[in-house]
């Protein structure tokens, strides 16, 4: 089996980016027209953020990234976004699991060794990421199997479509 | 091998033995949602290609959150989750009727059960011994659809409380300095489970507000032992026969012990814009604050109005001050209204808001205008949190709020009572 790899450039973000950074509460109308609620993702964060983002491109953040409420709508605008995975210090856990339900990798490594720009390939076998503009090397830390199973459907609808079942 | 609360409760539900680090499947016995996660919920159940709920009797619906709602589009979720509810036959709270988590401690939990709620102050449940968490709106489709979700079992840390709470000091004041001590990832996927000697006279409500806050110390649930104050509360709410103690093992190993001691706290203030940033009231005396918001799930409580109540009873809200006071259920704003707490509010200048999720999350309800400062005795106070990124919110408990709501700015309740 060949190694799911993705390549793309990095988005720097800081710490504590919470969901209501990702999609504001003031947004909660939207919630069921999503391609509209995805125009303002991570806007009060990153203004123009959703001009800006290029399919393929990584989030990287600092610590404790996707704090606060249970809305899986945060990641699912990520997604749509064009994002390709979110690299942190820390995930909040809510957050992390919404994000692999939702078919998004989120990897955690020393984020410091990457730099806004910087060209990334992620091996997401392997857990594997190279930094192609400085040379780095970073692994990430290993998900429990059954989030790599999720993840490895696209999400955790995919994964039940299959299953029928939770698999240990 | 002694068990904490959560690897006991989790071996229950699991059917096996579960430690700290394993990962488990285990039984749900209440999966629920509210209106701004509901109706994602039922798209992802529906395209998993779900027909029928496990258990529609442990299923319920809450429309708390936008309630009444303030947009045509969440009166059209709030349509899909009526309809959605009659298909399946599971309960539905409509607008007006509370809190989601007041709803579930009055309705529902009970010690030992596992409580999985698409919102995540479902920690809550925590203060009956349940062993209740949030997640997203696909983990609660499977679940209601299944009946069972999969769990990484939590490591343990311990808060020891002892003493007593002195005076102007409360719940909220202690998990506040809990959350600045443990800082706002210190507790990520771990359970913090509470005891120590200060339990025997810490009131349900008051665990509850504890309880509800776990989640902003990063914790997967908040736990505490089912003892006699868990039993009357049961019997109090018609459900005495689901009783059952429920202790760690003295020998259960837990990753950190954090001792407290409640005599030597003082009022807490989280500052904008983030939950752990807590100082002592003492250093923030004096902000200017053009609204004052007491409610929620945290602290809207029978309890909380009290406190307010007794602090307001015959004076006046600073002009410059809007007080809004947001009942976290039907059954407490009955209950004030019959203590004559709603009246000495009312005359103190407040404005009363349906039982809901009013003012917290920016939906409705008391939006904040730009450079405007909130006091809140809510759980969050993210930038944006409450309608407008160019506001300001500070999070304290209803007798510091109502203390601040008089004088028009942050003031030490213990200035005033």
């Amino acid at each position: 089996m060949t190694d799911l790899v993705l390549k793309g450039k990095a988005i720097k973000l800081g710490d504590n980016i919470s969901t209501d950074d990702i999609i504001p509460g003031r947004f909660a109308h939207l919630r069921s027209n999503l391609p509209e609620l995805a125009k303002h993702v991570l806007e009060d964060a990153v203004p123009g953020f959703a001009s800006k983002v290029k399919s393929g491109d990584f989030l990287i953040a600092g610590k404790n990234f996707g704090l606060g409420s249970s809305r899986e709508h945060a990641p699912v605008v990520i997604k749509m976004s064009g994002v390709g995975a979110i690299l942190a210090k820390s995930a909040a856990r809510i957050f992390f699991r919404n994000a692999i339900n939702q078919g998004l990798p989120v990897l955690l490594c020393d984020t410091d060794k990457i730099g806004d720009g910087d060209k990334l390939e992620i091996n997401l076998t392997s857990g594997m990421i190279t930094n192609l503009t400085s040379g780095i090397t970073l692994n990430c830390s290993k998900m429990p199997p059954i989030m790599s199973a999720i993840l490895k459907e696209g999400g955790l609808i995919p994964y039940i479509q299959k299953h029928k079942d939770f698999k240990l | 091998m002694g068990k904490t609360l959560a690897e006991k409760i989790l071996s229950l539900k699991s059917h096996g033995e579960a430690k700290a680090g394993d990962v488990v499947i285990a039984d749900v016995d209440l999966a629920f949602v509210q209106d701004t996660t509901g109706p994602l919920t039922i798209r992802q159940f529906k395209e998993s290609g779900f027909k029928i709920l496990a258990k529609p009797q442990q299923a319920v619906i809450f429309l708390d959150h936008a309630a009444p709602s303030p947009a045509q589009q969440l009166s059209n979720d709030h349509i899909l989750l009526r309809r959605f509810a009659e298909e399946m036959g599971c309960r539905i709270y409509e607008v007006g009727e509370g809190i989601c988590h007041q709803l579930v401690a009055e309705n529902f939990a009970n010690p030992g059960d596992i409580i999985v709620g698409a919102d995540s102050h479902t920690v809550t449940a925590g203060a009956l011994g349940a062993f209740a968490t949030g997640m997203g709106s696909s983990d609660v489709a499977v679940a209601l659809a299944l009946g069972k979700t999969w769990f990484r079992v939590p490591e343990g840390f311990l808060i020891e409380l002892n003493g007593v709470f002195p005076r102007g000091v409360y719940a909220k004041d202690l998990i506040l300095y809990l959350i600045g001590q443990i800082g706002a990832d210190g507790a990520n996927y771990k359970a913090l489970e509470f005891g120590g000697e200060a339990l025997a006279h810490i009131t349900m409500p008051q665990r509850l507000t504890i309880a509800n806050m776990a989640v902003e110390a990063g914790a997967k649930v908040g736990l505490f032992p089912a003892d006699k104050i868990t039993r009357d509360f049961l019997i109090g709410h018609g459900r005495g026969g689901n009783y059952k103690p429920l202790y760690p093992d003295a020998e259960a190993n837990y990753e950190r012990v954090i001792p407290v001691n409640l005599d030597q706290l003082e009022p807490m203030l989280s500052l904008p814009h983030a939950v752990d940033n807590v100082r002592p009231v003492t250093q923030v005396k004096g902000v200017k604050i053009q609204q004052a918001f007491i409610g929620t799930c945290t602290n809207g409580r029978l309890e909380d109005l009290a406190v307010a109540a007794e602090i307001l009873k015959g004076k006046k809200r600073h002009p410059g001050t809007r007080l809004l006071i947001a009942p976290a259920s039907r059954q407490v704003l009955i209950r004030a209204i019959e203590k004559g707490y709603i009246r000495s509010l009312i005359e103190a200048g407040a404005a009363i808001l349906p039982p809901g999720c009013a003012a917290c999350l920016g939906l409705h309800q008391g939006v904040l205008g730009d450079g405007e400062v909130c006091l809140s005795t809510a759980n969050r106070n993210f930038k944006g949190r409450m309608g407008n990124p160019e506001a300001m919110i500070y999070l304290a408990s209803p007798a510091t709020a109502a203390a601040s709501a008089i004088r028009g700015e942050i003031t030490d309740p213990r200035d005033i009572m």
